[in-house]
């Protein structure tokens, strides 16, 4: 017969739980990279390295997550190499998130005037004095309210993840679902454990902006 | 590398692709406008003076922007039985995708509203005119204009997030993918053509909302638009 959805269920979903935050991390970390090498490429000075960061944002941009987890999944495995599920995902879930990024990091070193170049040079400083001191001191301000929504964004997205079996919180309520039968708490629970990650976080980039916002 | 690519059994089942496509278009459609509505019920009403309408609308929002479609969907397709709804995939999708545009759209044109100036209300009360016929003549406009590209960016998400309803057997464009993977085994070549196709219905959406701008806004003068609007 089927189990009853108890205390142990709940920490199955919360086990799964864990696996949702390591591919966040790890997912975090991939796009952060991607995306600062994306953004250098986007604001360099060869054209037609600006050209293909610009095109690799809009495709990314314009196909969805999904397809982008099964290509990367499959597209792996054409090399004969027996991909992990985890690095699939996260190598997907990179693709997507550093075009996002770099567009988020982009409209930040934008939005800074060009004077504060010019000013920092006529006062003689060397170049990682004027990012260290100048640049990116306001840069940071505006950059982090809307990465740290990017975030949340990433989160929601990895439940994507379950549908090439990973077994992350998403997955994990699909199996506990099938041994308890109990869905609707089943989804309640999962969905106010994604809220409970979430929400603090969109509350911090809420809190964040309004405080550049006052420093501007 | 030993592989081969081969497209010949992808391209021979077009006609499938193509009628996930009209699915996707057609749902996508659908959802937006029926999201963009409820959305801008949303933002008229989590302005008003009923404290609990307030209250219970900021809970809609923040509940659903801070959970996964993929719950949502579950949520409404599996769980909502229990409680005696019993609902087809289909109208599962519909409703999963319009709530969550709802929510999105209501905190959109939430900032759009309360990025007109003040005054334009103002303005708009003194001449005489009744709060409703402010609201439409005088604030709505200008409002849409300055969220028109966080809404336009909201709605390609979402037609591409359509994708996900393929996990419930909707019988969309990603769907008919994995039938044609099943079939024949080009999982790579399956998914590359079926990217392919939401690129080019992204890059028809930008055309399209593109067209909208420039016959809703063209002979009105630029407003300059808000940091806070900007980046959020």
């Amino acid at each position: 017969m089927f189990r009853n959805f108890g205390p142990k269920e709940f920490l199955l979903l919360a086990h799964g739980l864990q696996w949702t935050l390591a591919l966040t991390a790890s997912a975090f970390i991939g796009s952060g990279l991607l995306g600062l090498a994306i953004l250098l490429l986007r604001t360099g000075r060869s054209r037609l390295l600006r050209w293909s960061a610009e095109i690799w944002t809009q495709v990314v941009q314009g196909t969805p997550l999904l397809g982008h987890i099964f290509l990367v999944f499959f597209g792996l495995a054409l090399f004969d190499i027996d991909v992990p599920r985890w690095l699939a995902a996260t190598v997907a879930l990179s693709i997507y998130g550093s075009a996002f990024l770099a567009e988020i990091w982009r409209g930040a070193v934008e939005a800074i005037p060009k004077g504060q170049w010019e000013a920092s040079r006529a006062l003689g400083m060397t170049t990682y004095h004027e990012l260290r001191l100048v640049i990116l001191p306001q840069a940071l301000t505006i950059a982090i309210p809307p990465t740290v929504g990017f975030l949340v964004q990433l989160i929601k997205n990895t439940s994507l993840a379950s549908i090439i079996g990973l077994v992350e919180l998403s997955r994990e309520a699909q199996l506990v679902n099938g041994a308890t039968f109990a869905p609707f708490s089943v989804y309640l629970c999962t969905s106010a454990l994604y809220f409970g990650l979430c929400f603090p976080l969109t509350s911090l980039s809420r809190m964040l902006e309004r405080r550049a916002a006052h420093s501007r | 590398m030993n592989y081969s690519f081969h497209f010949a059994p992808v391209i021979n089942r077009l006609d499938q692709l193509l009628s996930g496509l009209v699915t996707t278009i057609w749902i996508s459609a659908v959802a937006i406008i029926l999201g963009f509505m409820l959305g801008l019920a949303g933002a008229f009403a989590i302005r008003s003076r009923w404290r609990w309408l307030r209250i219970f609308l900021t809970a809609y929002v923040e509940v659903i922007r801070n959970t996964p479609l993929l719950s949502q969907l579950f949520f409404i397709y599996f769980g909502l039985p229990a409680l005696g709804i019993r609902l087809d995939a289909l109208s599962a999708a519909m409703i999963a995708l319009v709530v969550n545009l709802g929510a999105y759209t209501t905190e959109i044109v939430r900032g759009g509203l309360d990025a007109v100036p003040a005054g334009q209300t103002d303005a708009g009360l003194a001449l005489g005119l009744t709060r409703t016929q402010v609201f439409f003549l005088v604030v709505l406009k200008p409002a849409l204009k300055i969220m028109f590209p966080a809404l336009a960016g909201q709605f390609t998400l979402l037609m591409l997030a359509t994708s996900i309803l393929s996990q419930i057997g909707v019988e969309d464009l990603f769907h008919m993918a994995s039938l044609i993977d099943s079939a024949t085994y080009r999982s790579f070549e399956v998914y590359a053509v079926t990217c392919g196709f939401y690129l080019a219905l992204a890059v028809g959406f930008r055309a399209l909302f593109a067209l909208l701008y420039w016959l809703l806004f063209s002979e009105s003068a630029p407003i300059q638009v808000p940091p806070s609007i900007a980046t959020s």
